[in-house]
């Protein structure tokens, strides 16, 4: 039980509970202990940093991980700010679910499920700071399921928390910025990337100068500007796709096409790739669990995800919740912070009483710095947001759903002759989605299917009570009466 | 469910049908909410009536219908945790054999045998060998499209489909005709003409009631279901506390928990009932899922170390004395009701599709209806009610 200065007296709430300890929640827990409020950070994993900072684990010894980080002073920085803080950091924390509780907000979570005997803990706090980050999209194709294919993002993170590699020569595919960063880092570690697959035209990029030069992946930059991949040989294929991995016991090559502008494989373009790895991934879709379940308003982003409506002060349509990061529109881990500090000014504003968003110098230098940043990080969603031509690759048998393995054809099945039209109704009919993910893998995907071919659709905005699954034991042992603010963990 | 049970049948005894949802197929509550059919829960009256036909009538529609409908019939068993409530669920069954339930004594040393994983030390329980289940929201779905292709085969339907299905379209209001009489409804994007129209608008009920001119007080009533990770079969059939029959009777607001627990086709666990009052709010309460919790693990104590993967809400509609509308309103001629299941519309649709289907073809139904009878709650209409335009 960590204990600090700024933890409230017990039966107390917190000033601010903060979910998420990736830049944004750092960020923002960081500065409102500085603004002098008292402040719980939890997360689910056992150490801070998110998807971005992901570090070696000490025990590896691994010399220099900055070298894998360009931003890894911030960090660092970061960091130090969260020892000296007096924020009750709460790691291997799992939230499930957050309620309203007489005027304040419980944060219910779970913790020691890792250790196999999971207990329930409650803590309470008058604001609420939702960072919880983003997870990866995908698109099936067949042979999706295949062991050697992994996300885009998995494999980075593998790299980054424990140095290694998914595979000996590792394909990589999908969309979005992310793709040349896990080349670039694969290759660094001694990879090889055969072919960068990316379904949208980098070029397209060149006619928005401005992104690329304030791009937080230098690696975009560096390509499109014909450089650093090919130090490594990796080679960028534009406008294509991976529509199929082979293997039987594990993915051996995979076929790539060329794709049309509506990311329809053109015909006669099939070639095949020999590979032991596909690292792929189509842009990251926020994670906003926690918060559609409390009624936050959701937004379509110009890639066809749902993001959490925000304010000026980074407040969501819920009062008294705020969020930050990528749960508000993919953006880069710089954008992160920006928002996390700015919705600590607000929070601690209206906890002072103030109704007015702060206007000090910071405030405002925040604001505009992240205005411009989010302009910037949608111009680049928009060059690869995924076209509806996408599922003619996708074949009746494939599956889509792989907890409950349902195929494409099935979904289709239930849109035309069940009267399925949209995710939801799929679900029923069909299960997809209904299991250990919980859509989160295969939502993207029975969107699009559920439309009937009519343009990319965000899966709806679904509310999630569960965030996390939580045992039936842990849940029948929640307290009955109203609990003290301090977890009850100690 | 209960629209697509007055198409199917309407259109089987060849009526053409429109069937219109501002949603999709099975966006209601029946997508949110279990698909037990139980005899087992309901006291000898003309519910119970109601139930006795349609656990026959899901018999014969599962021969009928694909196996995707996930039709079981695994019958239910009733845990009493007391001697004391052993003794009254025995009384309460020899009750029910009357009127043609089926009810066997289950010994404490028999549960064992019909639910290895219970929990030891129970005094004994009924098992309900009737009861039955099936997936709502397939069954809703397989249900309207088996309506659409009823009379396709026969040569003089000249092509004419007997079902359409608009989804996506609100009815705004109804048509009526210089007699008073109805005449279609008016939706979102048309009109639809049709010398009857059946209300079939669930916990909506009393909305469409309004737009007709007619009062009908379908009200929510709250329940949470949780949703376990798939498991082996641990649970083999519907097992519930004794006290839930009381909480479904119950006429109170305040919330009410009881253990339900069953296992399904697909694996995961459910896990009932709870009901409250609370208008149409959907924000999770922390302290149903506990008392849902509690009662699961405290009847199957294997479950305590599952993993709950997702929770539904929905909102059961109900009427003041707990019983469906069904029937002709005598306030309009041409509109019928078939709404207020309350907890049990899955289980009691087809019966309740068999008497709307009779009365649109001047037959006989099949259950004597007169204590559905909608106008029961206010004979006269609230107002002027709408004129074709
Ligand atoms: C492979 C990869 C490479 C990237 N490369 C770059 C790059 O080069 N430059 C760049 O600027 N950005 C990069 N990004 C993006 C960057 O990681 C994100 O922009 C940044 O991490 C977003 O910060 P965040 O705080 O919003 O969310 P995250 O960093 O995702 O943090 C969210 C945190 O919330 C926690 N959490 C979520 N739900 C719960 C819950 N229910 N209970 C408890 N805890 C929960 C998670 O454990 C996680 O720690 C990359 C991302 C990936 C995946
Ligand atoms: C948690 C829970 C568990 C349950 N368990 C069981 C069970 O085990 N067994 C059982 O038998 N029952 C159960 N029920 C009850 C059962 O779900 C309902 O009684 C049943 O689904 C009601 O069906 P319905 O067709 O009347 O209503 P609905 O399914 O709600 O259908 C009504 C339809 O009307 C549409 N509608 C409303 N107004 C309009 C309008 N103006 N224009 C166009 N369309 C409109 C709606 O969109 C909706 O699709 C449970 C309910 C809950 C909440």
């Amino acid at each position: 039980m960590p204990s600090s200065a700024s933890e409230p007296p017990a039966s107390q709430p917190y000033d601010l509970a903060v979910i998420g300890a990736g830049p944004a929640g750092l960020a923002g827990a960081v500065t409102a202990a500085g603004l002098g409020l008292s402040v719980a950070l939890l997360d689910a994993s056992e150490h801070v940093g998110g998807q971005f900072y992901r570090h070696p684990a000490a025990t590896l010894g691994a010399v220099r991980p900055e070298a894998l980080h360009h931003d890894w002073a911030a960090f660092a920085g970061l960091r130090r700010g969260l020892e000296a803080s007096g924020v009750s950091h709460l790691a291997g924390h799992h939230v499930w679910s957050v309620t309203g509780q007489d005027g304040d907000w419980a944060v219910h979570a779970v913790t020691g499920s890792d250790g196999g005997q999971e207990r329930p803990v409650r803590v309470r706090a008058r604001a609420l700071l939702l960072a919880t980050g983003a997870s990866e999209r995908q698109l099936p194709f067949p042979g999706w399921t295949l062991p050697g294919v992994v996300g885009a993002g998995g494999a980075q993170a593998m790299l980054k928390s424990g140095l290694v590699l998914p595979g000996r020569r590792v394909v990589v595919a999908g969309s979005g910025p992310l793709l040349l960063a896990v080349a670039g880092s694969l290759a660094a570690a001694g990879a090889r990337v055969p072919a960068v697959v990316e379904a949208s035209g980098y070029l397209r990029y060149a006619r928005h100068p401005r992104v690329l030069a304030t791009n937080p992946y230098k690696l975009v930059e560096a390509v499109v500007h014909g450089g650093a991949l090919l130090r490594h040989r990796v080679r960028p294929l534009p406008r294509s796709a991976v529509v199929a991995a082979h293997g039987t016991d594990r993915v051996e090559a995979v076929t790539v096409a060329r794709l049309d502008r509506d990311w329809r494989p053109v015909p006669g373009s099939r070639r095949r790739i020999a590979c032991d790895a596909l690292a792929v991934g189509h842009g990251l879709a926020p994670q906003i669990d926690l918060a559609t379940a409390l009624g936050c308003a959701t937004r379509r982003t110009v890639d066809a995800t749902a993001a959490l409506v925000l304010g000026d002060g980074q407040e969501t349509t819920v009062s008294g919740v705020w969020s930050a990061g990528e749960t508000g529109g993919v953006g880069g881990s710089r954008l992160a912070i920006v928002e996390g500090e700015l919705a600590a000014l607000a929070i601690a504003s209206r906890l002072d009483g103030q109704t007015e968003l702060p206007q000090s110098r910071r405030a405002v230098r925040l604001r505009r710095g992240r205005d411009r940043m989010r302009a910037f990080a949608d111009a680049m969603a928009a060059a690869h947001a995924p076209a509806p031509g996408w599922t003619q690759w996708l074949p009746d048998d494939t599956d889509v759903c792989r907890c409950e393995e349902v195929t494409a054809g099935r979904v289709r099945e239930a849109v035309t002759d069940l009267g399925a039209g949209d995710a939801r109704t799929v679900k029923l009919l069909t299960r997809a989605g209904m299991g250990w993910c919980q859509g989160r893998m295969c939502g993207a995907a029975v969107a699009c299917l559920a439309a009937r071919g009519g343009g990319p659709v965000p899966p709806p905005a679904e509310r999630r009570p569960f965030a996390v699954p939580v045992t039936l034991g842990a849940l029948a042992g929640l307290d009955a009466d109203a609990a003290p603010g301090n977890p009850t963990d100690d | 469910m209960v629209g697509a049970a007055c198409a199917y049948y309407a259109a089987q005894a060849g009526l053409t049908v429109t069937v219109i949802d501002r949603g999709p197929v099975a966006g209601g509550t029946t997508g949110t909410g279990e698909g037990n059919l139980l005899v087992s829960d309901k006291e000898p009256g003309p519910e119970l009536e109601l139930a006795l036909l349609s656990v026959q009538l899901w018999h014969e529609l599962a021969a009928s219908l694909p196996s995707a409908i996930e039709y079981e019939a695994k019958g239910g068993l009733v845990v009493a945790s007391s001697d004391d409530g052993l003794r009254a669920l025995r009384g309460f069954a020899a009750r029910q054999g009357e009127v043609g339930v089926t009810a066997h004594e289950v010994p404490a040393d028999g549960l064992g045998e019909l639910e290895p994983h219970l929990s030891p030390g129970l005094p004994g329980g009924i098992h309900y060998p009737q009861d039955a289940q099936v997936q709502p929201a397939l069954a809703a779905a397989h249900l309207l499209k088996a309506a659409a292709s009823q009379g396709r085969n026969q040569p003089r339907s000249r092509s004419r489909p007997r079902l359409r299905l608009r989804l996506g379209e609100e009815v705004t209001g109804l048509l009526t005709g210089a007699d008073g009489a109805v005449r279609g409804v008016r939706t979102a994007t048309g009109e639809v003409r049709a010398p009857y129209v059946v209300n079939a608008a669930g916990t909506w009920g009393g909305d469409l009631a309004k737009l007709a001119g007619v009062e009908l007080p379908v009200l929510p009533r709250r329940g949470f279901v949780l949703v376990t990770e798939p498991l082996p079969r641990v649970v083999r059939r519907k097992v519930y506390a004794a006290d839930y029959v009381a909480d479904v009777a119950s006429g109170s607001a305040a919330l009410q928990t009881s253990a339900v627990v069953e296992g399904t086709a697909a694996g995961p666990v459910l896990i009932g009932s709870s009901r409250e009052r609370v208008g149409f709010d959907r924000s999770l309460s922390t302290e149903v899922l506990r008392r849902l919790a509690l009662g699961a693990t405290a009847l199957f104590p294997v479950l305590a170390g599952v993993r709950v993967m997702r929770t539904y809400t929905g909102f059961r509609p109900y009427l003041p004395d707990h019983l469906p509308a069904i029937g002709p309103d005598p306030r309009l001629p041409g509109l019928l009701h078939a709404c207020g299941h309350e907890g049990a519309g899955v289980g009691l649709a087809p019966a309740t599709g068999l008497a709307i289907a009779r009365c649109l073809t001047g037959g006989e139904p099949p259950v004597d209806i007169a204590p559905f009878a909608p106008a029961r709650f206010g004979p006269e209409p609230l107002g002027p009610g709408p004129r074709a335009a």
